[in-house]
């Protein structure tokens, strides 16, 4: 071993003198988790057979509220409602998950934006409010539809205006401050009594207006339609999945780009991403400004939901609530964070109510009430069990880009066909040699990458 | 004309004058080091050339254009990469992801030439090569070190800035991160080096600059200042 002498110059010769380290086995050891293994399943599936699995699937998501499958449904609440309120919250979570959980920025006034959101759509279509357009030019029936973009155009702007000063700021300087913006916008709801309504809010908020029947003369979405299966509440919840597929489909292309690459880098060290050359200022503004564009959508279904807006919904807690919400899921996986805005609203909801389960007689309203306390509990568990979140994120950056993670798929096709059972790394032997060897290797990352692979935004900090 | 010039630069933290009027250059293919104690401003000297740290006074020339203002991730692009002091590697993301990362600025016109650049560095630490999915977090310290120096040249930088290679690593693995900065010194890459560990440093640059509290204090070849009675004292420790 001692082979200290400057002699071995051959690139073999080198890895001997360097001190054997210990864990060597670590990318070795053959434990992906669920998560890993399913990411990599998935990803080796093609185009056709990804559709026809996640099509059915995000279908009988949709389905749900309405199957009135037995202990899923709520009791206490509307199964409806609670879906349209998880609807909701997931919709945040993405947004949130893109400044906190790709970009790495503690942002604790996201709550801000969200009420952002539901104002501009109150403050345009509500009868209390001075700037009410709805007796002029815009007909009721389409009003909450035209607010929405301006609702997302102003909140994005608020992004940008809240971003620019305070994206200087780094760690616990950024967190406090996004948390006095959340206050600020809070505190200007309640203040800016004739623009607002203050603390009476403002009443008769408009919504879209489809769907109108004898029996529901204000369509669908109205609070009218309260009853029965297919209440105001499912089709609340089937209008957000719209938004949170849109959602997905755009933060996921932008995570696989370049963007993408440059926020896991900021997330992972700042300094470190601005000397290999990435504009961190310009990617964290692109963060924020996403996020707050999403949060300003999933404001706006709230305003049109509840039909009411008052400044008392838009609390410091709900930040820490979303925050909740992502980091329960896994910050950074954005299928982790729905995840985790499923529990947000509906183990509450779930327990509600009920007076026994599984033959166990429970105080669920008792329950339901402590459920901060459940949260707080659920939370230093995790931190301490699974500190990467429910369903971690495993990054894909990729040099370049689609096209080595198609020739993986080609690969593992390939693989299964030639009926190697060798489930754990199917792309290893025909992308080395299709591929040459740059990134051959890389497709395979997600069989042998590990659950330590994942690092959480505030570790770097 | 020389590659890098300082001009008379200060860089202040708040009142506090950490560098006080430093005039440095270094030129084309050179190997220079900067030595001193700790505290003597080494590492703002690089933190000020690579752009994180904002000069207060005097000029920041590169390729004697004026670069001053210029933000940190420009200067990428001009050719100055740094691997930064206690390594700086991104912990969670793997070791061919963290390469992929040098390159982030300044892409590849081709695939070939991406190939080639990434063999370089695979050829200068065969240790990356078999750790390529390995999580840079993970790694011992001297990989880690490696793994740092060989995102830097993914860039592929006219002027590779290091600071302190050595830190924190065993006698054997410094003696191979040194042999390795002078393997990429070697075919013309100018080679900025901060170092502490100032008799490995003399012995393999070409030129060298003492720093004490902010200052050039001496300025000379590197083996001249290796044989140098004061330098020994003051760096070498011995008598």
């Amino acid at each position: 071993m001692s082979t200290s002498t400057p002699a071995p110059q051959t690139p073999e010769g080198r890895p001997t003198s360097m001190p054997p380290v210990g864990r060597v086995a670590t990318k070795d050891r053959p434990h992906g988790g669920v998560g890993d293994r399913f990411r990599l399943w998935w990803d080796a599936q093609a185009r056709p057979t990804q559709w026809l699995i996640g099509v059915p699937f995000l279908i009988f998501i949709a389905l749900v509220p309405i199957l009135n499958i037995p202990v899923l449904t709520t009791v206490g609440t509307n199964f409806g409602g609670v879906m349209a309120q998880f609807g909701m919250i997931a919709l945040i979570a993405i947004g949130l998950n893109v400044v906190v959980g790709q970009a790495g920025l503690l942002d604790l006034g996201y709550v801000g934006f969200y009420a952002i959101g539901a104002y501009t759509v109150a403050i345009l279509t509500s009868p209390d409010s001075p700037w009410n357009q709805t007796d002029e030019w815009l007909s009721k029936d389409w009003a909450w539809l035209a607010a929405l973009p301006i609702a997302v155009a102003i909140t994005s702007l608020s992004g940008l205006i809240l971003g620019s000063p305070t994206l200087r700021l780094r760690g616990d300087y950024l967190a406090i401050v996004t948390l006095g913006f959340g206050e600020i916008v809070r505190l200007l709801a309640d203040n800016l009594d004739e623009l607002t309504g203050g603390g009476q809010g403002l009443r008769g908020v408009a919504y879209p207006r489809v769907g109108v029947t004898e029996e529901l003369p204000n369509g669908v979405f109205s609070a009218g339609n309260a009853a029965g299966t297919l209440n105001s509440g499912v089709w609340w919840y089937w209008l957000s999945l719209v938004f949170i597929v849109i959602s997905l489909l755009l933060v996921g292309n932008l995570e696989r780009s370049r963007v993408g690459r440059a926020w896991v880098a900021i997330r992972e060290d700042e300094d470190a991403a601005e000397i290999m050359g990435v504009p961190t200022f310009r990617f964290k503004l692109w963060a924020f400004v996403i996020g707050a564009s999403i949060g300003g959508v999933a404001g706006a279904l709230y305003a049109g939901q509840v039909q009411f807006v008052i400044p008392t919904n838009f609390n410091v807690i709900n930040s820490v609530l979303f925050l909740c919400a992502v980091v329960l899921g896994g910050q950074g996986n954005k299928l982790g964070v729905i995840l985790g805005a499923f529990i947000i609203v509906y183990l509450p909801n779930f327990f509600l109510g009920r007076t026994e389960l599984f033959g166990i007689p429970i105080n669920g309203n008792e329950i339901a009430s402590y459920r901060y306390l459940f949260f707080g509990i659920a939370l230093v568990v995790l931190m301490i069990f699974r500190p990467q979140g429910l369903i971690p994120v495993r990054q894909k950056l990729l040099a370049y880009g689609r096209e080595l993670y198609v020739a993986a798929r080609r690969a593992a096709q390939a693989a299964t066909r030639s009926g190697s059972d060798d489930g754990a790394r199917p792309g290893a032997p025909a992308v080395a040699t299709a591929s040459g060897t740059t990134g051959a290797a890389r497709p395979t990352a997600g069989g042998t990458r590990t659950g330590e692979s994942t690092t959480d935004g505030e570790e770097t900090r | 004309m020389p590659l890098l010039e300082l001009q008379d630069m200060t860089v202040a933290y708040g009142r506090i004058e950490a560098v006080r009027g430093i005039s440095i250059t270094v030129e084309e293919g050179e190997l220079v080091t900067l030595i001193g104690a700790n505290g003597a401003g080494k590492t703002t000297t690089m933190r000020a050339i690579s752009g994180i740290r904002p000069v207060s006074r005097g000029k920041v020339l590169f390729d004697g254009k004026d670069i001053t203002k210029m933000k940190a991730h420009l200067r990428v692009l001009e050719g100055i990469v740094q691997a930064p002091e206690g390594r700086g590697i991104f912990p969670g993301m793997t070791v061919i992801e963290n390469l992929e990362m040098g390159s982030y600025a300044r892409t590849f016109a081709s695939k070939a030439e991406h190939d080639e650049t990434l063999d370089r560095v695979f050829d200068l630490f065969p240790r990356l090569a078999e750790r390529k999915e390995q999580v840079g977090g993970t790694m011992s310290g001297g990989e880690q070190q490696m793994l740092a120096i060989g995102r830097a040249l993914m860039a592929r930088p006219r002027l590779l800035l290091l600071d302190e290679p050595s830190m924190g690593l065993a006698p054997m693995v410094i003696q191979q991160i040194f042999r390795i900065v002078s393997e990429i010194n070697a075919p013309g890459t100018t080679v900025l080096l901060v170092e502490q560990n100032a008799q490995q440093a003399l012995s393999r640059s070409d030129r060298a600059y003492v720093l004490e509290t902010g200052e050039v204090v001496r300025t000379g070849g590197g083996k001249e200042l290796l044989a140098d009675s004061s330098i020994k004292e003051a760096y070498l420790g011995v008598a």
